[in-house]
C-alpha cells in the first residue's frame, strides 16, 4: 500500500511502462505545484511517494532506533499499573470495598494494592526467583524466551531495512515443520542429525521469507499484506500435513507427529530444567546480527535501505537485492525459533507448535528499538511474562491474557514517546504542545533531505 | 477504485504508445487451459447433482444434473471463449471491461464447484444452502472491509478489523446481555468498534506512530483485553454477561418467499439489512457526494486537500471513527447472529479476510462486499468439503482467500494499488 509505489516505480516495468513511471517521477515536483487540478492518480501517487514515503519510514526508523531508554522503563512501568488496575477492577475484594470506600478508603485501597500485588508477585515467583524452588523459574523463562529471541531478531532485522516482517509466525510454522519431519523420519548418526535438523528449517524459513522478498522487489507487493496471508497459508499447509499419512504418528488418527529422534534435539544445558542449547544458539545469532547490522557492508546496505531507499538507490546499492537478503535473512532467524521449539522444547510437531511466538516476536523487536541486544533483552521480559503468566493464573486465577494487555500496552506507549513524556511531564516547557512537537520536528527534519 | 478506474485514460492523453497491461488476459487464457484441461479432459465421470429448492418450499425446483467431464468441457470451452475476447481486446490496445473478469471467476467457481461436488463420494450437493451459508459467513467480512475501505480511503492504514470485530462481539455479548436486549448490543457493537479506531486514530494521526504497528498492537491488545475479561467476568457469571440472545430474523413478506434469492436477501436479522444498507451508503458516499471526493483527496494527495481547505487529520480521524463503527458491528454478527454467546478469539482472523477482501476489491466498496462473498463462499465450501467427503483436502479450499490476495497485490491478477497516501502521517507545514 504505502512502500509498495516506490518500489513500483523502477522495479516494475510489467505494472506500468518504464518511460512512464520515470516520466512520472520526473513530472513528481512540477505535479505537486499544480495540484489544485490534478487529482489524477496515475500522476498523484508516484509524487506523494518520492516525497512522503521517504520521511514517513525515516520518521519510523528514527522512532524505533534512536527513542532513549528511560521512556522504555517507564513505557513498562506504566503498563503493568494498567494492567494492574485492570486485575484490580475484576477482583472481588475490591468490588466489595469500593461500595463503602467514602466511610473507609484504606480497605479499599489496601484492597487495591493487594489485587495489583499478588498477581504479579505470582508472575515473578514463576518466572524469576521463588523460594520453594530457588532460581529454576529463570530457566524456564530463558527456554521460553529462546524462540521470542530469535523470531525477534528476524522481525527486528527487517525493520532496520525497513520492511515490516509480520510473517514470523509462518516462518516459524514452516521450519518448525520441516525441522520436526526431518527429525522423526530420517534417522542420521548423532550430530549429524541435529545439523541437518537444523539446515532444512533453516532454508524453509528463509525460503517462505524470501517469498515476501521477491514479491516486494519484483512486484512491489506490499510485505505487510503478504506476509500475513503467507502467515495463513503456513498455518493451513502444517494442518494439512498433520493430517497425512506422513506425519501422523502411525495408528493415531489426531494431528501429531511422532516423537523426533534423541539425536535430532538440542541438548540440555543444566539438568532438571529444559532449558536447551537453542539459548547459546539465540545469543550467538543476536552477536551475529548485531555483527551483520554495524560490522558488515551488507548491513549497512540494508540500514540504507531502511534509512532512504531513494538515496540508497542513488548511492548505487542494488534494493531490490536487499530487499529479497534482508527478508530472506530475517525468515531464517525465526526459523531458528522454530527449530527451536520443536528440537528443544516441544519435541513434537502439533497445529499449536507455533503458538503465539511470531505475533510475540514483534511487540519483542518493537520493545527493543530493533536493535540486536535490545531485542535479546525484550525477548527475556516477554518470555519471563509467558513463563511467569503460567504459574499466576494457577496461584491467583489471573487469566493468561493479562500478559497481551501488557504487552501491548508497552509497546503502544513505547511507539509513541510523546505520550509517555506528556504522562510524566518530562517536558514541561511546551506542556501543551508536547504530543505534537517532537515528531512534527523528527519529521521536518527527515523530510528536507527528501524534498 | 478511481486510481485504477481513471489510470488507463490519464496514461493513454500522457503517452501515445499507451498499452494495457497484457496481465489480465493471460491470466485469464491460463486459467480458462487449466480449466479445459483439469476440470474437463482430466474431470471426474459422475453426475454432480445441484439441489436447488429444498423439500419444504412452496416452488419446487428440480435439481441441476451436470455430468462432470461434459460439464467441465463446456465450462473450459466458455471460459477460453471470454479470454479469447479479453486477448482481441488487448490486440486492440483496449483494456478488458470490468464485468469480464467478474463474469470469468463466477463461471470458474461454478466449475470448480462441479468439478468437486462430481469427485466426491456423494455428488450431491444444496445450491441454496451453500449461498445462503456464504452469504451468513460473509456478513462480519462485508462490515469488517467496508471499514478498512473507509480507513484506507481517507489515508490510515486498518490492520486492526480483526480488533475491531472482536471488540465489538465481545461488547455485543456484554452488553446485551446486561440490557436483555440484543439491539442495544449492536449499538454498543458499534461504540466498542469505534473506540478501538479512536484508539488507532489517535496513535496514528496525534502521535504519527507508524499505522501498521498500532494496528498489529491493537489487534493483540483487543485479545488480551477481551480474553481477560471473557475469563474473569464471563465464564464465572455466564449468566450473567454472556446469554445474549439473538437479534430476531425479520422476513419481508413476500419477497422472502421467492425460491432461492428469498431467503438469501430477504429473510436477515437486522444486522444482515444493515450490510447491504452500509454498502450502498458507503458506495455512494464514497463516489457520489462532495463528502467522499473530500475524502479520497485526503487519501490521495493530503497536501492537495489540505491547500483547498480541507482538514486533513479531523477528516482522517472520523473516518476512521465511522469505520471502526460499522467494523463493531460486523463483530456483533458472530455473537448475536452467529451463536449466541461469546468464546475467547472469536473472530478467529476473519478480520485478516476482511483486509484481504478489501485489498482484492480493490479499495471499493462494492469490489469489497463481492469479495467478501467470495471468501465466504469459500469458507463454506470448506466446510461442506469435509460432508461430501472429496479428494481436495478442505485445508486448500481454506488457504485460498489468501493466495488469491497474494496473487492480487503482486499484480497477477488485475492490479490494485491502494490510494496513494496511505499509511503515511500528514504534518502541515
Amino acid at each position: 500500500m504505502t512502500d509498495k509505489n516506490q518500489s513500483n516505480d523502477e522495479q516494475t516495468p510489467a505494472l506500468s511502462t518504464e518511460d512512464q513511471s520515470t516520466a512520472d517521477l520526473r513530472a513528481a515536483d512540477v505535479s505537486l505545484d499544480t495540484a489544485g487540478g490534478m487529482l489524477e492518480p496515475s500522476i498523484v501517487p508516484v509524487s506523494s511517494q518520492s516525497g512522503a514515503s521517504g520521511p514517513q519510514q525515516n520518521s519510523l526508523m528514527r522512532r524505533i532506533v534512536m527513542g532513549n531508554g528511560f521512556v522504555s522503563v517507564l513505557a513498562v512501568i506504566v503498563a503493568l499499573f494498567l494492567g494492574g488496575l485492570l486485575i484490580a477492577s475484576t477482583d472481588a475484594q475490591v468490588a466489595k470495598t469500593a461500595g463503602y470506600l467514602f466511610a473507609r478508603p484504606t480497605d479499599f485501597l489496601s484492597a487495591l494494592w493487594s489485587a495489583m500485588t499478588e498477581s504479579y508477585v505470582a508472575l515473578f515467583q514463576g518466572s524469576v526467583f521463588s523460594a520453594r524452588e530457588g532460581f529454576k523459574p529463570l530457566l524456564e523463562t530463558m527456554t521460553v524466551a529462546t524462540p521470542l529471541i530469535c523470531a525477534g531478531l528476524g522481525v527486528a532485522l527487517a525493520f532496520r531495512a525497513g520492511l515490516f516482517n509480520i510473517g514470523a509466525q509462518g516462518q516459524i510454522i514452516i521450519s518448525a515443520t520441516l525441522a520436526a519431519y526431518v527429525g522423526f523420519a530420517w534417522h542420521l548418526p548423532f550430530g549429524l542429525h541435529l545439523l541437518v535438523v537444523i539446515i532444512m528449517g533453516v532454508l524453509g524459513g528463509a525460503l517462505w521469507g524470501a517469498i515476501v522478498g521477491i514479491l516486494k522487489a519484483r512486484t512491489g507487493a506490499h510485505e505487510v499484506i503478504v506476509t500475513i496471508m503467507l502467515n495463513y497459508v503456513a498455518l493451513f499447509l502444517l494442518d494439512f500435513l498433520l493430517n497425512t499419512a506422513a506425519f501422523r504418528r502411525p495408528g493415531d488418527n489426531s494431528p501429531i507427529s511422532p516423537r523426533i529422534d534423541e539425536s535430532a534435539t538440542y541438548p540440555i544445558l543444566i539438568p532438571g530444567s529444559r532449558l536447551h542449547v537453542g539459548f547459546l544458539v539465540a545469543i550467538a545469532l543476536t552477536f551475529g546480527v548485531w555483527w551483520l547490522l554495524n560490522r558488515s557492508t551488507i548491513g549497512f546496505e540494508f540500514r540504507a535501505v531502511g534509512a532512504n531507499p531513494v538515496a540508497a538507490r542513488t548511492a548505487g546499492v542494488k534494493v531490490s537485492r536487499a530487499t529479497i537478503l534482508v527478508m530472506a535473512m530475517a525468515g531464517a532467524l525465526a526459523a531458528f525459533g522454530g527449530v527451536a521449539q520443536v528440537s528443544g522444547t516441544e519435541k513434537v510437531l502439533t497445529g499449536g507448535v507455533a503458538a503465539q511466538i511470531g505475533f510475540d516476536a514483534i511487540t519483542v523487536a518493537l520493545l527493543g528499538r530493533s536493535k540486536p541486544w535490545g531485542t535479546f533483552f525484550a525477548g527475556l521480559l516477554f518470555g519471563a511474562f509467558r513463563a511467569g503468566a503460567v504459574q499466576m493464573q494457577i496461584q491467583t486465577g489471573t487469566p493468561i491474557d493479562i500478559v497481551l494487555v501488557v504487552q501491548s500496552l508497552i509497546v503502544l506507549f513505547i511507539a509513541a514517546p510523546p505520550l509517555i513524556r506528556s504522562i510524566f511531564r518530562l517536558e514541561p516547557k511546551k506542556k501543551n504542545k508536547t504530543p505534537k512537537a517532537a515528531p512534527k520536528a523528527a519529521l521536518v527534519n527527515a523530510s528536507g533531505g527528501a524534498k | 477504485m478511481s486510481a485504477t478506474t481513471t489510470a488507463p485514460k490519464s496514461g493513454s492523453t500522457a503517452l501515445p504508445a499507451f498499452r494495457p497491461s497484457m496481465k489480465v488476459p493471460l491470466s485469464l487464457g491460463i486459467l480458462a487451459l487449466l480449466a479445459l484441461v483439469f476440470f474437463g479432459f482430466l474431470g471426474p465421470d459422475q453426475t454432480a447433482e445441484m439441489k436447488i429448492s429444498d423439500a419444504g418450499d412452496a416452488v419446487a425446483v428440480p435439481a441441476l444434473m451436470i455430468p462432470g467431464q461434459v460439464g467441465g468441457v463446456v465450462f473450459g470451452i466458455v471460459l477460453l471463449a471470454m479470454a479469447a475476447y479479453s486477448i482481441y481486446l488487448w490486440t486492440q490496445g483496449e483494456r478488458s471491461p470490468k464485468w469480464l473478469p467478474i463474469a470469468f471467476a463466477v463461471v470458474f467457481v461454478f466449475a470448480l464447484l462441479v468439478w468437486i461436488v462430481a469427485g466426491a463420494r456423494q455428488p450431491s450437493i444444496s445450491l441454496a444452502g451453500l449461498v445462503a451459508g456464504s452469504v451468513t459467513l460473509a456478513v462480519p467480512l462485508v462490515f469488517g472491509s467496508l471499514s478498512g475501505v473507509l480507513c484506507e480511503r481517507v489515508g490510515v492504514v486498518n490492520i486492526a478489523i480483526e480488533g475491531q470485530l472482536l471488540g465489538g462481539a465481545f461488547t455485543a455479548a456484554l452488553v446485551a446481555t446486561m440490557t436483555g436486549s440484543p439491539y442495544i448490543g449492536l449499538i454498543a457493537a458499534a461504540a466498542a468498534g469505534a473506540a478501538v479506531s479512536m484508539v488507532l486514530a489517535v496513535f496514528s494521526i496525534k502521535y504519527l506512530v507508524n499505522q501498521i504497528i498500532v494496528g498489529v498492537v491493537l489487534n493483540v491488545l483487543v485479545s488480551g483485553l477481551t480474553g481477560f475479561l471473557y475469563g474473569t467476568l464471563m465464564v464465572p457469571n455466564k449468566e450473567q454477561f454472556n446469554t445474549p440472545g439473538r437479534l430476531d430474523i425479520l422476513p419481508i413478506p413476500l419477497l422472502s418467499d421467492i425460491p432461492i434469492i428469498g431467503p438469501i436477501l430477504f429473510e436477515q436479522s437486522i444486522a444482515g439489512y444493515l450490510m447491504y444498507i452500509a454498502v450502498a451508503v458507503v458506495w455512494f458516499g464514497l463516489f457520489k457526494t462532495r463528502w467522499g471526493l473530500r475524502v479520497r483527496a485526503v487519501g490521495e494527495h493530503p497536501q492537495a486537500a489540505d491547500t483547498l481547505g480541507i482538514n486533513v487529520n479531523a477528516t482522517r480521524f472520523w473516518n476512521v471513527t465511522l469505520g471502526g463503527a460499522i467494523a463493531g458491528i460486523g463483530g456483533a454478527v458472530f455473537t448475536l447472529v452467529t451463536i449466541d454467546s461469546f468464546t475467547k478469539d472469536i473472530s478467529g482472523g476473519r478480520g485478516f479476510i476482511a483486509l484481504a477482501a478489501l485489498i482484492f476489491g480493490r479499495w471499493n466498496p462494492i469490489g469489497a462486499f463481492l469479495a467478501s462473498l467470495l471468501f465466504g463462499f469459500a469458507y463454506n465450501l470448506q466446510s461442506i468439503l469435509g460432508i461430501i467427503g472429496t479428494p481436495v483436502p478442505s485445508q486448500f479450499m481454506a488457504m485460498l482467500p489468501y493466495l488469491v490476495t497474494i496473487f492480487a497485490v503482486a499484480g497477477l491478477v488485475g492490479k490494485s494499488r491502494g490510494p496513494a497516501a496511505s499509511g503515511i502521517p500528514y504534518v502541515k507545514g
